[in-house]
């Protein structure tokens, strides 16, 4: 299988502190892939270099993306990144509150529609056909993800499992072929933790997606991943199955501590 | 019920408030006869009335706390709901429109004048309610783009004799390229940076007109700029004030129409987006840059054009008319009436700019009476007079 997301010797460096340091990480089409480690290992801090938030210091990033060739993303802007079809969410819910369910969907198909200032204005047909389309589409994702009871509420207003799943909905919206997903089932209780599971399932088998989580619950990862890369301090420390990466002596010691420094 | 706490604080404010008026309510120094008179009965009424004052706030801020409590989520606001009803919305509007017909014919010469600023102040309202209110920029020098308008008529007149009509135009694409312009390098500021930006912005504008002698006329301003025309007809100075008070009521509506549909398009999505959360949005595929400067630049062509109706109206202007002062009103306006809802900003205007003329019968006390007023509002409606609501979408499917 051809990688999808590739990339090599990515360097992150805040000042003197190396965030990052020299991390390989390809995930292939179709498949689940997580990213795991301690507290403050450096997963979110890569999730942010690839989506161009912040612009790596070295090493690249390419995507493959199906029947497309291979795309350079360093330095890219992150809304062109997602324009790209790497769509992500937040380890810390960021719906945008002041609107309803429906439109947080709607954001996420901005930039797949055309209209600009003079349409909005004026409203011709193309524009009109285009809105509708919007609205069906969005409406249509809401009811994939379950959420579809909720169309006219406002997004701040619903349950906290189902604004993690909004957040999904959201970058759904925007049409990606990866998704990047961090800590979604931070904050759940096990029932909803169990439906995530079946829902990350169910987009890779139906909506023709690859996944790239960070997690911290391990049951949860265990479960859905194909390949889990292990980072530490910003160096990837190990990658492999699920069971690989539980019996890696570095994986342990990175979680657990190391007795032989204790002495 | 008062509580006894209540009583207790109320005294000591009723106190601390005659400390606070001493020296201007009880001392009178009559400098002729160079005697000082102290008037100790109004320390007794200052008392007497910060006592009550108290007490009465602290009710209302109570009934708040406990409406608060008892809330339930959906509290949309009456006029919303009358809006959304299809039994009041068309008596609702048509009598809104009969009033606004009849008005400049029913009320005298001054009603209407008062009237023409305050619809003005609509369109610039509904203006910045696009940077402020949607996108969430603080701008606190819109007027610049109220000077632009204003010096496009004035000057492309007084050197090319272009008429109202044709400036009209004119006068939105300036206030968009000049919003572009000013945009352009202030806006990868954000929040406070950005206000204190755009605040200097603001007085920059206005600086080189007082200075630029040659351009402007400086401090003394352009005059005899002449009011609208009516294919070619030049009405009366009375007729004159009604011409533009319908000119201005049909921009108005123009500007609702196109603000409204603005903001339930992908543009308007994408301001709110924005103000919700910056880094969600961009990485919703919005191009934060641009979205800003669009709302910027339209922001900046309804002030323009709100400009040109304010240089007809009044026929003279000169920089003292687009100071700081003029930045704040506006803002007030859209803060006050409510941020990111049109009635509302709308409502806010109407307020903000009659109440004062209204208040002259209270004379040297209206600032005060309006000041407070103000701050009313904000202590129990802090989210502004009347709130946004978003659109409601229909779907077969929806269960109700």
């Amino acid at each position: 299988m051809e990688p999808i997301l590739n990339v090599t010797n990515l360097t992150m460096n805040f000042g003197g502190l190396k965030a990052l340091d020299s991390v390989n990480i390809s995930v292939e089409k179709g498949q689940i892939a997580a990213l795991i480690g301690p507290n403050g290992a450096g997963k979110t801090t890569f999730f942010n270099c690839i989506t161009g938030i912040y612009p790596p210091s070295e090493g690249l990033v390419e995507i493959t993306p199906p029947g497309r060739p291979t795309q350079k993303l360093n330095g890219l802007k992150t809304n062109y990144v997602t324009e790209r079809g790497l769509a992500r969410t937040f380890q810390n819910i960021r719906l945008f509150e002041g609107m309803t369910v429906l439109e947080n969907v709607m954001i996420g198909r901005h930039c797949r529609l055309k209209s600009g200032i003079l349409k909005a204005m004026i409203r011709p047909s193309s524009q009109r056909e285009e809105e509708k389309k919007a609205i069906n589409d969005s409406y249509e994702i809401l009811e994939k993800i379950g959420l579809d009871q909720y169309v006219n509420e406002m997004a701040v207003n619903l349950p906290y499992g189902a604004q993690r799943r909004l957040e999904i909905a959201r970058a759904l919206a925007t049409n990606p072929f990866l998704l990047l997903l961090d800590e979604p089932a931070a904050g759940m209780n096990p029932q909803e933790t169990k439906e995530l599971d079946e829902l990350i399932v169910w987009l890779r088998d139906n909506e023709d997606l690859s996944i790239l989580l960070i997690e911290h619950d391990m049951k949860l990862v265990m479960s859905l991943s194909d390949n889990i890369h292990v980072v530490d301090y910003g160096k990837k420390i190990a990658e492999g199955t699920p069971e690989e990466v539980k019996s890696n002596p570095e994986v342990v010691k990175a979680y657990l501590g190391d007795d032989s420094e204790d002495a | 019920m008062v509580t006894k706490k209540e009583i207790k604080q109320s005294f000591f404010i009723g106190l601390w408030f005659m400390v606070l008026t001493f020296p201007i309510m009880v001392i009178k120094v009559n400098t002729i006869k160079h005697i000082v008179i102290f008037r100790w009965s109004n320390l007794f009424w200052v008392g007497i009335v910060g006592f009550f004052a108290s007490l009465v706030w602290n009710y209302f801020l109570r009934m708040k706390e406990e409406k608060k409590k008892a809330d339930t989520k959906d509290d949309i606001p009456l006029i919303h709901r009358l809006l959304q009803n299809e039994r009041f919305r068309i008596p609702f509007l048509t009598a809104l429109a009969v009033f606004f017909l009849i008005y400049p014919f029913v009320f005298p010469m001054y009603h209407t004048s008062i009237m023409i600023s305050a619809l003005v102040y609509v369109m610039l309202g509904l203006g910045l309610n696009i940077v402020v209110g949607l996108a969430g920029l603080l701008d606190l020098g819109y007027v610049a783009f109220y000077a632009v308008g204003a010096y496009t008529y004035a000057l492309l007149n007084l050197h090319f004799g272009i008429s109202f009509w044709f400036v009209l135009p004119i006068s939105a694409v300036f206030g968009f390229i000049a919003g572009t312009m000013l945009g352009y390098p202030v806006l990868r500021l954000k929040g406070d940076y950005l206000a204190i930006v755009t605040l200097g912005f603001g007085e920059i504008i206005r600086i080189v007109l007082e200075n630029w002698d040659d351009f402007s006329n400086g401090p003394r301003g352009i005059g005899n700029i002449p009011a609208p025309s009516f294919f070619g007809h030049q009405f009366g100075q009375h007729n004159s004030v009604i011409y533009i008070y319908f000119i201005v009521t049909a921009l108005v509506l123009m500007t609702i129409f196109f603000v409204g549909r603005l903001e339930n398009s992908r543009i308007g999505r994408a301001w709110i987006a924005l103000r919700d959360d910056e880094i969600a949005c961009q990485a919703m595929g919005i191009d934060k840059f641009k979205t800003k400067l669009t709302a910027f630049a339209l922001g900046a062509t309804w002030a323009s054009i709100g400009g040109v109706v304010f240089a007809a109206k009044t026929s003279f202007i000169n920089p003292m008319s687009f100071t700081i002062w003029e930045s704040i009103t506006i803002l007030c306006v859209v803060v006050i009436g409510g941020m990111g809802s049109a009635i509302g900003v709308i409502a806010g205007a109407l307020v903000l700019i009659l109440l004062p003329e209204y208040l002259r019968a209270v004379a040297e006390y209206r600032m005060l009476v309006f000041g407070a007023l103000q701050v009313i509002v904000m202590v129990f409606k802090p989210e502004g007079l009347i709130q946004g609501v978003r659109k409601i979408y229909k779907f077969k499917k929806v269960k109700e």
